[in-house]
C-alpha cells in the first residue's frame, strides 16, 4: 500500500495570457490538517482541479498516492473531493445525489446512509438540493467526500457560506479526519478560517509557493521572542529593560515591546527595581498577521526581484532577515523529500 | 486499496465491472430526477395522444385521384395476399378450363373521360401512363380475385401484370394500327404464361405467373381500364393536393382465338368493382362486337392501391405513429439536459471525479438514454398504432393491411428512432454544453426537417427529398410501411408517407449522425478542462 499523500510537482498552466499555476510545488502528508492558504487567483482551485485529472496541467505532475487520479481505480476511494458545493443538480435530492456517487463506486445505500449521518444531513437527506442553503451544501458535499471512506481528502474553501456553528462543526470535523490518519488539504482565502485547525500550511500566491511550514514554525518566527509589558512607568521600564539588552518599542495604546529578553527576566528586572507593571506577557502574532507578514515579504521579494528571477518553484527561499525566513525557506526542499 | 493488476484477464474483468459501475451510476442520476422520468413518460404519451384526436371520416378521393366508391378506405378491397388492391374494371369474359389459351391482337388504345365528368381538358389528354386493356385470366368476377394479364398500356408498352403486385415489361412503344400488339395467355393449372408479339408469328415469352388455388373454372377474356387523370397542383399545410377527374380507356381488339373453352360459351360483360353509387356511373363501360373486332371501354383500375393519395393519412398503418415527432421532441429535450445540466452547474466535475476516463462517461450516458428511450417508445409505439386503427375504424376507414413484418419494424423502428436521436441529442449537448443552444439545435437537425418536408409538406419536393437524405430526419425512413409501386401512379412523397431512402438505409444515416455527434463529444470531452 503506497503511503496516502498529494504530490505536487513543478505545475505550470496558462488560460490564455494569464499564468494560473507557475511553477506550483508541495507535498501534502497524512495525520495532519494542511491548509492551502493563498489570495484569490492564487492557484488554489486550479491546482486542487489539475490533481483531480479535471484540468490538464502545461507542465508538471500531480499524484495521489503516488499515482495519477486518472489511473485510480473506484478513484473516491483513495481522494474524497469537494471543489464546489453548488455543483449539484438541484432537482435531485441529496440522498439520490449521494446514491449515483455511490453506485459509481459500487457502494450501496447503506453507506450513503453513514455519510448523510456523518454530515449530519439525515433531516433534509429526502428534500431536492436546489433548496439547500450553502452551509447544507457544504455538508452534502462533506458527504460525498467521504463516501468512499478514502484517505485522502481534498476541500476548496469549505467554510463559504457557513454560519459560525458550521464553522466551528466544520474544524473539529476536519481534525478529527486527520486525527484518523487521513490527508486532509483544505484551501482557503481567509487564514483565519485555519486558525487552531490548520497543522501545516502550504502559503501560495501568483501560482506558486511561497510558504511551505508548520503552522507552529510559522507562528512562533511570526511572534518571535517578544514579550508584552503595560506600565504607567513606561520611561523608566524602559530604560531598566534596555539596560539588560532588549530592544524596546512603544506600541501605539502605550504598551511596551520587549525583544531580547524572556518574560520571566522582564518580570524579575521590573521587580528589582520596583518599576510598576500591570502586565507582562508573551506576544502572540495571529496566523493573520504572520500571513500577512509573509505575504507582505513575498511581495517586496516580487518587485525587488523582478528583473533578476531565480529559478525553480521554492519561492522565497533564501530570503533572509525576516521573521518567515526560517520556514519560507522550506518549501522547496519540503516538496523533493 | 490499489489492487495490483497483473495479468490482462484482471485488467479486461476490472474494465467491466468499472463500466457497469458506471452504468448503474448514470441510471440511478436518470431515474432521479422527476422531470426527466416524466418527460420521457410524456414523449411516449404524446406519440398516442395525436390518435386521441377524432380522425376523419370515410369519403373523398381514392389513391389514383379517383372519386371512389364509398371514398379512402371505407371499405377495402383485398387482394389474394392480404394487400388493399384497386380491382375496377370493365371485363368481358366467357369460362375457362384448367388448361386453355387466349390470344388477341390490339389495334388501338385510347381515352375519353366519361360524360358529364370532364375536367375541361381536351379529350385527346384523357389516355393516362397507365391506362390499360388486354386479355386478362381471373379467378373470378369478385373484386380483388387472382389474376394474370397481357396488356397493352397508355405510356409504358407492353406490360404483364399479375396479382395486383407484378409488372414485367413486353415490348415498349404505343400501340396503332401500324404497329398493333398481339397479346397471348396460357394457363395450365395454377401456371399462366404470358407473351407478346408484333406480328402474330414471332412471339416471346414474357412472364410465368403462379396464382396459388387456382378454381378449375375461371374467367378469361378481354378488358380495359383507366385510372383517372391526376395531377399534384400544390402542396400546403395539409400535404398535397391534386385534381383529378375519372378517365376511360377504349381498345380495340381483333383475331381473337380462344382454345379449349367449355363448349356453348359465349361473351359476357361485367363491370368489375362497380358499387352501386347514385351520381357516380364509373366503373361503367361497355363493349362492342362488330365483325371480327371486339371494342372495349372500361375505367378504374388493377393495381395495389396505396393510403394517403389526397395527402392525408387516412388508412395508413404508418399514419398511427405520425405523434412521433412530437414524442421526440420531449424526449430530445430530456436527452439535451441529461448532460448539459451536468455543464451548467459544474456537476460535470463531480462526475468525472467519480469517473475520470471521460469517453466511458459519455458512452455510458448513451447506453442509459439510449435504452430508456427504446424501453418508452416500443410500448408508445405499439399503443400508438392500436388507437391509431382504432380511431381510424371508428370513422368507418379500414386500415390498408401491412405484413406483421412490416408492422414489427414500424413499432421497433420508432422505438428505435427515439433511442437513436436521444444519443445523438446527447452528442450534441455534450459538444455545444449550454442546454438552450443544443436543444435548439438538436430539434432544428432532426425535427425541423421531417416536419417540413413529412406532414407540414412546405417544400419542394426535391429540397424535401434531399433532406430526407442527407438530415438525422433521415430516420424517420424506418416509419415508411407501404412500398413504391412502378405499375401505380401516385404521389410518393414524403407528405404521403413515403422517403428517399430504404428503411433501414434511413435510420443507417441517423445512427451514422449519432455516432459522429457522439465522437466529436467524446473528442472535446477528453480535449477541454472539465
Amino acid at each position: 500500500m503506497l503511503d496516502a499523500t498529494i504530490e505536487v510537482n513543478g505545475l505550470r498552466k496558462r488560460f490564455g495570457p494569464t499564468v494560473a499555476l507557475d511553477g506550483m510545488t508541495f507535498t501534502v502528508h497524512p495525520g495532519q490538517v494542511t491548509g492551502f492558504v493563498g489570495p484569490n487567483g492564487a492557484g488554489k482551485s486550479t491546482t486542487m482541479r489539475v490533481i483531480l485529472g479535471l484540468d490538464a496541467a502545461d507542465e508538471g505532475a500531480a499524484l495521489v498516492s503516488g499515482r495519477p487520479y486518472q489511473t485510480l481505480h473506484r478513484p473516491l476511494t483513495h481522494v474524497g473531493s469537494l471543489l464546489d458545493a453548488a455543483a449539484l443538480q438541484p432537482s435531485r435530492s441529496a440522498r439520490n445525489h449521494l446514491l449515483w456517487l455511490a453506485h459509481s463506486q459500487g457502494l450501496g445505500a447503506r453507506r450513503v446512509d453513514a455519510v448523510i449521518e456523518q454530515a449530519g444531513l439525515q433531516s433534509a437527506a429526502r428534500r431536492k438540493a436546489g433548496g439547500y442553503s450553502l452551509g447544507m451544501r457544504q455538508r452534502l458535499g462533506i458527504a460525498a467526500a467521504l463516501l468512499g471512506d478514502p484517505p485522502v481528502l481534498m476541500m476548496d474553501e469549505p467554510f463559504n457560506g457557513m454560519d459560525p456553528e458550521g464553522i466551528i462543526w466544520m474544524r473539529g470535523f476536519l481534525r478529527s479526519l486527520a486525527t484518523q490518519g487521513r490527508t486532509v488539504l483544505v484551501s482557503s482565502h481567509l487564514m483565519s478560517e485555519l486558525q487552531d485547525m490548520a497543522d501545516h500550511l502550504v502559503i501560495v500566491g501568483r501560482g506558486k509557493v511561497i510558504a511551505d511550514t508548520s503552522t507552529r514554525e510559522l507562528l512562533a518566527a511570526a511572534s518571535g521572542d517578544r514579550v508584552m509589558v503595560r506600565t504607567s512607568s513606561a520611561p523608566e521600564a524602559t530604560a531598566v529593560l534596555a539596560r539588560a539588552g532588549a530592544i524596546v518599542a512603544a506600541d501605539s495604546d502605550g504598551a511596551l515591546t520587549v525583544s531580547g529578553l524572556a518574560a520571566e527576566k522582564v518580570v524579575s528586572l521590573l521587580g528589582a527595581k520596583a518599576v510598576p507593571f500591570s502586565e507582562v506577557s508573551a506576544h502572540h502574532a495571529t496566523l493573520e498577521q504572520a500571513y500577512l507578514e509573509l505575504t507582505r515579504d513575498a511581495a517586496q521579494y516580487r518587485a525587488a526581484d523582478a528583473a533578476a528571477s531565480p529559478p525553480g518553484p521554492s519561492g522565497p527561499a533564501g530570503h533572509g532577515g525576516t521573521p518567515a525566513s526560517g520556514p519560507s525557506a522550506a518549501s522547496g526542499q519540503e516538496a523533493a523529500r | 486499496m490499489t489492487a495490483m493488476l497483473t495479468r490482462p484477464g484482471d485488467a479486461v474483468r476490472a474494465d467491466r465491472d468499472s463500466f457497469r459501475r458506471l452504468l448503474h451510476a448514470e441510471w440511478t442520476k436518470f431515474r432521479t430526477v422527476r422531470g426527466w422520468v416524466i418527460g420521457t413518460i410524456a414523449g411516449g404519451l404524446l406519440i398516442i395522444a395525436v390518435n386521441l384526436i377524432p380522425g376523419g371520416q370515410c369519403g373523398g378521393m381514392q389513391a389514383n385521384g379517383q372519386p371512389s366508391l364509398g371514398g379512402p378506405g371505407c371499405a377495402l378491397t383485398l387482394g389474394p395476399a392480404g394487400q388493399a388492391v384497386t380491382d375496377s374494371f370493365y371485363f368481358v369474359h366467357q369460362p375457362m378450363g384448367p388448361a386453355g389459351s387466349i390470344t388477341v391482337r390490339v389495334t388501338s388504345l385510347t381515352g375519353s373521360y366519361p360524360p358529364g365528368n370532364s375536367p375541361g381538358q381536351p379529350a385527346a389528354s384523357a389516355l393516362q401512363p397507365w391506362s390499360k386493356a388486354g386479355i386478362i385470366i381471373k379467378a373470378s368476377t369478385r373484386p380483388g380475385s387472382a389474376y394474370a394479364a397481357m396488356m397493352v398500356t397508355g405510356s409504358h408498352g407492353v406490360r404483364m401484370q399479375w396479382d395486383y403486385t407484378q409488372d414485367t415489361p413486353g415490348l415498349g412503344g404505343a400501340v396503332s394500327q401500324t404497329t398493333p400488339r398481339w397479346l397471348r395467355l396460357t394457363r395450365a393449372g395454377d401456371t399462366v404464361t404470358g407473351y407478346d408479339s408484333a406480328d402474330g408469328a414471332r412471339w416471346a415469352r414474357i412472364g410465368v405467373a403462379t396464382l396459388p388455388r387456382l378454381p378449375a373454372t375461371v374467367q378469361a377474356g378481354l378488358f380495359a381500364a383507366s385510372p383517372g387523370s391526376s395531377s399534384v397542383t400544390s402542396q400546403s399545410a395539409t400535404g398535397s393536393s391534386g385534381s383529378g377527374a375519372s378517365a376511360q380507356a377504349t381498345a380495340a381488339f381483333d383475331r381473337v382465338d380462344l382454345r379449349r373453352m367449355p363448349p356453348g360459351s359465349r361473351w359476357r360483360g361485367t363491370s368489375i368493382g362497380a358499387v352501386p353509387n347514385p351520381g357516380n356511373q364509373s366503373p361503367g363501360g361497355g363493349y362492342r362486337q362488330s365483325g371480327g373486332t371486339l371494342t372495349v371501354t372500361g375505367s378504374g383500375d388493377i393495381a395495389p392501391s396505396l393510403p394517403g393519395g389526397d395527402g392525408g393519412t387516412a388508412g395508413s398503418v404508418a399514419g398511427t405513429e405520425v405523434g412521433t415527432f412530437a414524442g421526440l421532441i420531449a424526449v430530445l429535450v430530456v436527452a439535451t439536459m441529461f448532460i448539459t445540466a451536468e455543464f451548467r452547474r459544474g456537476l460535470i466535475r463531480v462526475t468525472l471525479t467519480a469517473s475520470p476516463r471521460r469517453s466511458r462517461v459519455l458512452a455510458a450516458k448513451a447506453i442509459v438514454l439510449g435504452a430508456v428511450t427504446f424501453l418508452v417508445g416500443l410500448p408508445a409505439a405499439y399503443i400508438a398504432l392500436l388507437t391509431g386503427e382504432r380511431k381510424e375504424q371508428a370513422g368507418g376507414i379500414s386500415m390498408y393491411p401491412v405484413p406483421v413484418l412490416t408492422e414489427l419494424r414500424l413499432i421497433v423502428g420508432t422505438a428505435a428512432l427515439l433511442a437513436v436521436a436521444a444519443v445523438l441529442a446527447l452528442g450534441i449537448g455534450a459538444a455545444i454544453r449550454r442546454g438552450a443552444a443544443a436543444v435548439t439545435a438538436v430539434i432544428a437537425v432532426i425535427v425541423l426537417p421531417y416536419f417540413f418536408a413529412g406532414p407540414l409538406a412546405v417544400l419542394p419536393a426535391g429540397a424535401a427529398e434531399w433532406l430526407l437524405r442527407l438530415t438525422p430526419a433521415a430516420g424517420f425512413s424506418i416509419q415508411q410501411a407501404y412500398p413504391r409501386y412502378f405499375q401505380l401512379g401516385f404521389s410518393y412523397t414524403p407528405g404521403n408517407g413515403y422517403f428517399p431512402l430504404a428503411p433501414w438505409a434511413g435510420f443507417a444515416v441517423l445512427c451514422l449522425w449519432a455516432a459522429l455527434a457522439l465522437g466529436l463529444a467524446g473528442y472535446l470531452l477528453r480535449r477541454r478542462d472539465a
